[in-house]
């Protein structure tokens, strides 16, 4: 075999839940009322540019969390095979020059130079104090001067290709609706740009022309140069950005796999049953919430390591002792934040077992669990749904704040935390090192404000007042 | 013309933009005289609320929009003025009263606060004469003790009370014409008499016109001068009060009138009006009340009627336009007999309640102790019999829906006995509990709330079939079908969720339901009061079949006495937790003893006008069980309170064979028994 498959906790998690959502999806369509709020979602033009901004984050963190250990070149004899120690990912693959391309240390973005003077021999064999021409960054060029020329015309490349690309899918899609509609192809492409459809797929187009127009024009420059420099090693800042989103969505949405059980459980059971039940349930979380989360998380985190570095056989690669650090990060960001949705789950849950249809299922002599599982789930499902989503752009910007803190993910593993967390010293140095802190800074702006758009849009959908408006 | 206050002419308010703009109030036109009081009638949703609002220009904005028309109040056009304009008639010149009480009041605000805030409007007082003025206004309305209210917060008055304030605020501005949209209708019927009663006596005094909102019949012949009817966003009838009740026109208000129940109508089956109200979202050219007339011909399908208006009583209708042919045939109506004596009820018990207490604990403290008891149901006994109707009416808070509750199980009971068919049901584990409550069966009050919204139903009634024998899918199934078509709906409506039936469905899924566990008690927990006239003579109709095809028993929950007298056989009157009255149906309406009973009965608005009873006028309204008077929880009350009525609660006293009374005023003439 070329590759070893590496199975990390956190891999597996994400990809039962994303198993999960497929199911849920498969479920939800085929009922009515369950789905209607999910179509409003993507009817509306927020939701529909939400998802597809977050569909691309999920892309690049699912690719990057396909894992394997890649066969060492056998050196001759045979049977054995060797595998590296390194565990690398499948977008680690394919952002390979990305990765392997690595300068000497800091260099400014789309910089042909280091950004810092060295001594070095040129070619009459002098020694001149001045900056080094990058290894890997325009390093096709001949001369610095032709630079400008170059990236403009890779962007024109690049655009050209992508706005291509869209307009084929757009004729693919208007050929198709003919064919459905049985009308000419001119009037099926002024409806779709019109918006006269169910589904805003004029604001659809545009979406994905800008997707693609960011993805082409990155992926065709970063292959010459390195669009948001690199940092003090001289790592690409692009790649760790994209290597980021992984840990944001694990953290995110892996929490919250921790979160519902304990909420929804707890939540219905001190609802539903009352008297010492509730007593107990409350206490407990109302203790839980008088302690600071960040004391209590990085009480956690520090016992980890100390466990980890008690039992380091445990571990084979520094990638699995990253993973379950940031497995851990998650478990206790979820043992932290159940309490709020507990308790709004109580709370309407007190609500429902007074309901008519909850008392006609009990004098129809129903079960308490059927009761519970028919009557009181799935009337709970909105809340949980609209928590969930709102949550998780939260999580995100805890693991930073934490990162930062220096109890969030191990410090080998790219995060957008670690990444600010090394620019604290960059901003303090003269020259300063503004590209680190500002990449990290807009790919999670995106991933975030696209997150709570998708939040705003599924909450009005599922808010029963608007349904009722519309 | 000179007297007219209101004058509304073609107001059309629509919602939404689109194609199809849904037409609420679709060209209106009426006018109100000066001291007049104008009901305006008819069912929920056919846009009497929205005319209302719209007269004030308060319709929902952005919703909906008022196309055209004029609202011209003295002369003086409404709907061209400017906001700021407006803010100087509303409150000033028109002000209006909500349904709901609860909801129309500031809770942080107290009573004085709240009637200031309209008189530092409109009149430019000092703090002084505002304080002045609004203790004026609130012993004008009835308030004991103004000067104590006037620092209370809503929360702290009864919902009557509430409605007296929201009264006195309405008349702080000196109204030329108040709208009351449906005062009374969250209200209990002594206090919609109260109500009503200090309604017609301050239009007496201030000369103001009225703008009554109504769907109750009995309200308008009590209440108005004139009366206008309204069907799907039209007005189709309007006459003064006496041709109104004399001589009623449209075909749509005489159903109305036909669907009500009643003493007389016992043996017969209620006229029931087919189909629905059409959606409103289209370009009518034909008569909207068409599709369910039973007079309609081709032409009432093509031709939209015209306003006609002979000798002042306006009607919308074909048959009374002298320019198009009658030829029409005069539909036979059938009344259809079903008669209440064919089911001559056994005379043993089915169901026993002895001595059936339900006690709420009331707990304070951080240590959670018990303070107190809301005793909901205290010392209740009543029987019933196989296929007997006993109803059990009382005014809200009086503890009539926890006995049902009680009876079942569904509330932890304190002490007593519920014997069904021999077993006693208060010592039942909770598995034996399960198989004793399918034949004993409950249909609630609101049907929206009755049915989970996230099942179909299919699901909805297959879980009325947990306990009963069939367990195969397919026989499941087709138990279904003939359930749903027993109850008159299609089976194939089966897989849809409720949110897609309208309250008079619903109803009839939930009876489906409860008939699916087949049982023999049916506790109905006021069944149709959420409902219409018309839809509420279907429920009782579907009810009454049943009890004949099943023999069941109904224990039947309501305050409306109208349906107690068509459906029941017995009646128990309660008060405050236990039963004063009880007897047989004619027994108790028709020769009531106690003097709650009386004055009950005396409360309902009646529509024949002629009996100019002498009404009895309850005062104050129902104590709080948590606290219930010292002696006869009605002495505060009772009109012929004496002395040991404040002393001790008055014991059984036997009237005849079936009648009891707990008075002390029936105690000599027949001597006493021991209660039970």
């Amino acid at each position: 075999m070329p590759f070893l498959p590496v199975f990390l906790w956190t891999d597996i998690l994400i990809f039962l839940l994303l198993a999960v959502v497929a199911g849920a999806v498969v479920y939800i369509r085929k009922r009515p009322h369950l789905s209607a709020p999910w179509n409003s979602v993507i009817q509306r033009k927020r939701g529909m540019m939400a998802i597809m901004i977050l569909a691309c984050y999920v892309v690049i963190g699912l690719l990057d969390s396909l894992h394997y250990r890649p066969v060492l070149e056998s050196d001759g004899n045979g049977d054995q095979v060797h595998y590296a120690t390194e565990v690398i990912s499948v977008f680690d693959r394919l952002a390979q020059p990305l990765r392997q391309q690595v300068e000497k240390t800091y260099s400014a973005p789309f910089a042909h130079q280091l950004y810092v003077k060295e001594m070095q021999t040129d070619a009459d064999g002098t020694l001149v104090y001045d900056y080094p021409r990058l290894k890997h960054g325009a390093s096709h060029l001949d001369h610095p001067a032709l630079k400008l020329d170059d990236i403009q015309q890779t962007v024109l490349k690049a655009s050209l290709l992508s706005i291509l690309l869209v307009f084929i899918v757009y004729l693919c899609h208007c050929i198709l609706a003919r064919w459905r509609r049985k009308s000419t192809l001119l009037t099926e492409a002024g409806r779709i740009i019109r918006g006269r459809s169910d589904y805003p797929l004029s604001t659809f187009y545009l979406m994905l022309l800008l997707l693609t127009l960011t993805a082409f024009n990155l992926i065709a420059l970063s292959g010459d140069y390195h669009v948001f420099g690199t940092d003090k090693v001289g790592n690409d800042v692009l790649y760790q950005a994209l290597k980021s989103v992984r840990t944001g969505l694990v953290i995110g949405t892996l929490t919250t796999l921790v979160m519902l059980p304990l909420a929804i459980l707890l939540g219905i059971a001190a609802g539903y049953f009352r008297g010492w039940i509730d007593d107990i349930i409350q206490y407990i979380y109302t203790t839980l919430n008088s302690i600071p989360g960040v004391l209590l998380i990085a009480a956690a985190v520090l016992i980890l390591q100390v466990y980890m570095n008690n039992n380091p056989d445990q571990f084979e690669t520094i990638a699995e002792r990253a993973d379950m650090r940031l497995l851990f990060l998650c478990i206790i960001l979820g043992v932290t934040s159940w309490t709020g949705l507990c308790r709004i789950l109580r709370a309407e849950t007190l609500k429902l077992r007074e309901a008519e249809y909850v008392l006609a299922a009990r004098a129809l002599g129903a079960s308490n669990f059927s009761i519970l599982h028919r009557h009181i789930l799935p009337n709970l499902m909105h809340l949980v749904m609209i928590a969930v989503v709102l949550d998780f752009s939260g999580l995100v910007l805890a693991e930073a704040v934490l990162s930062y803190v220096g109890v969030g993910v191990d410090p080998s593993m790219i995060s957008w935390g670690n990444m600010i967390n090394s620019a604290r010293l960059e901003m303090a140095r003269d020259p300063v090192v503004w590209w680190s802190l500002t990449a990290a800074f807009i790919s999670m702006f995106i991933l975030v404000l696209a997150a709570n758009l998708f939040a705003d849009v599924v909450r009005d959908a599922f808010d029963p007042r608007m349904q009722g408006a519309q | 013309m000179s007297d007219s206050l209101l004058q509304v002419n073609n107001l059309k308010t629509w919602f939404g933009n689109g194609e199809m703009p849904y037409r609420a109030v679709d060209g209106i036109g009426f006018s109100i005289r000066r001291g007049q009081t104008f009901a305006l009638l008819g069912e929920s949703g056919c846009g009497k609320s929205m005319t209302a609002l719209s007269l004030l220009r308060l319709n929902p904005h952005p919703a909906s929009r008022i196309v055209s028309g004029e609202v011209l109040l003295d002369g003086e056009n409404l709907l061209p003025l400017s906001e700021a304009e407006m803010e100087a008639i509303r409150g000033r010149r028109i002000s209006m009263i909500f349904q709901e009480p609860q909801s129309s009041l500031n809770p942080v605000l107290t009573v004085g606060q709240q009637i200031a805030e309209v008189l530092k409007w409109h009149f430019n007082m000092d703090a002084q004469a505002m304080q002045q003025r609004s203790l004026e206004l609130l012993k004008s309305v009835g308030i004991p003790d103004p000067t104590q209210r006037i620092k209370e917060y809503p929360h702290q008055l009864s919902g009557g009370m509430k409605q007296r304030v929201m009264i006195a605020i309405a008349l702080a501005g000196e109204p030329e014409l108040l709208i009351a949209d449906e005062p009374t209708t969250a209200l209990d019927v002594t206090i919609q008499a109260q109500i009503l009663d200090l309604l017609k006596d301050i239009q007496q005094k201030t000369g103001m016109a009225i703008l009554l909102i109504t769907h109750d019949l009995g309200v308008v012949a009590q209440m108005a001068d004139h009366v206008a009817v309204m069907y799907a966003g039209q007005i189709v009838e309007t006459a003064s009060r006496e041709q109104f009740f004399n001589d009623t026109r449209h075909p749509y208000t005489r159903k109305l009138f036909e669907a009500l129940p009643s003493d007389q109508k016992r043996e017969q089956k209620l006229t029931v009006i087919k189909g629905s109200v059409p959606p409103l979202n289209q370009d009518f050219n034909c008569c909207r009340f068409a599709d369910r007339c039973d007079f309609a011909w081709q032409h009432c399908h093509d031709v939209e009627p015209r306003w006609l208006e002979p000798d002042n009583h306006g009607v919308r209708c074909h048959l009374f336009d002298p320019d198009v042919d009658a030829e029409h045939i005069k539909s036979e109506i059938r009344v259809t007999s079903s008669r209440l004596s064919d089911v001559v009820p056994a005379d043993n018990a089915l169901l026993d309640v002895k001595q059936l207490k339900v006690h709420f604990p009331i707990k304070k403290g951080i240590l959670q102790r018990t303070v107190g008891h809301v005793k909901a149901v205290d010392n209740i006994s009543l029987s019933l019999r196989p296929a007997e109707t006993l109803a059990l009416v009382g005014e809200s808070g009086c503890g009539k829906t926890t006995v049902g509750k009680g009876i079942l199980q569904l509330v932890p009971v304190t002490e007593g006995q519920v014997k069904y068919a021999g077993k006693q049901m208060t010592r039942m584990s909770e598995h034996e509990l399960k198989e004793a409550r399918a034949s004993m069966q409950i249909i609630f009050q609101d049907p929206f709330s009755s049915m989970n919204p996230r099942m179909t139903i299919t699901q909805v009634i297959e879980e009325g079939m947990l306990g009963s024998s069939i367990k195969n899918p397919a026989d499941k199934q087709h138990k279904v079908d003939e359930l749903l078509e027993r109850v008159g709906l299609r089976p194939d409506i089966k897989h849809r969720y409720p949110h897609e039936f309208s309250g008079g469905q619903r109803q009839r899924i939930c009876i489906a339901r409860a008939l699916a566990a087949e049982p023999e008690v049916i506790i109905c927990d006021e069944p149709t009061s959420a409902l219409d006239v018309s839809v509420q003579a279907q429920i009782l109709n579907l009810l009454r079949d049943i009890q004949h095809e099943f023999g069941l028993s109904y224990l039947f929950i309501t305050h409306n006495i109208a349906v107690v007298d068509y459906l029941a056989h017995r009646v128990a009157v309660m008060y405050l937790g236990r039963v004063v009255e009880e007897g047989r149906r004619d027994e108790v309406l028709n020769n009531p003893k106690h003097p709650y009973t009386q004055a009950l009965l005396a409360a309902v608005p009646r529509i024949e006008s002629d009996s100019e009873q002498q009404a009895i006028r309850l005062e104050g309204e129902l104590p709080s069980p948590a606290n219930p008077p010292q002696g006869c929880h009605f002495h505060q009350r009772c009109p012929h309170v004496m002395p040991r009525c404040r002393e001790q609660y008055p014991d059984l006293t036997q009237l005849s064979r079936s009648h009891t009374v707990k008075c002390y005023l029936y105690e000599e003439d027949y001597g006493s028994t021991d209660s039970n």
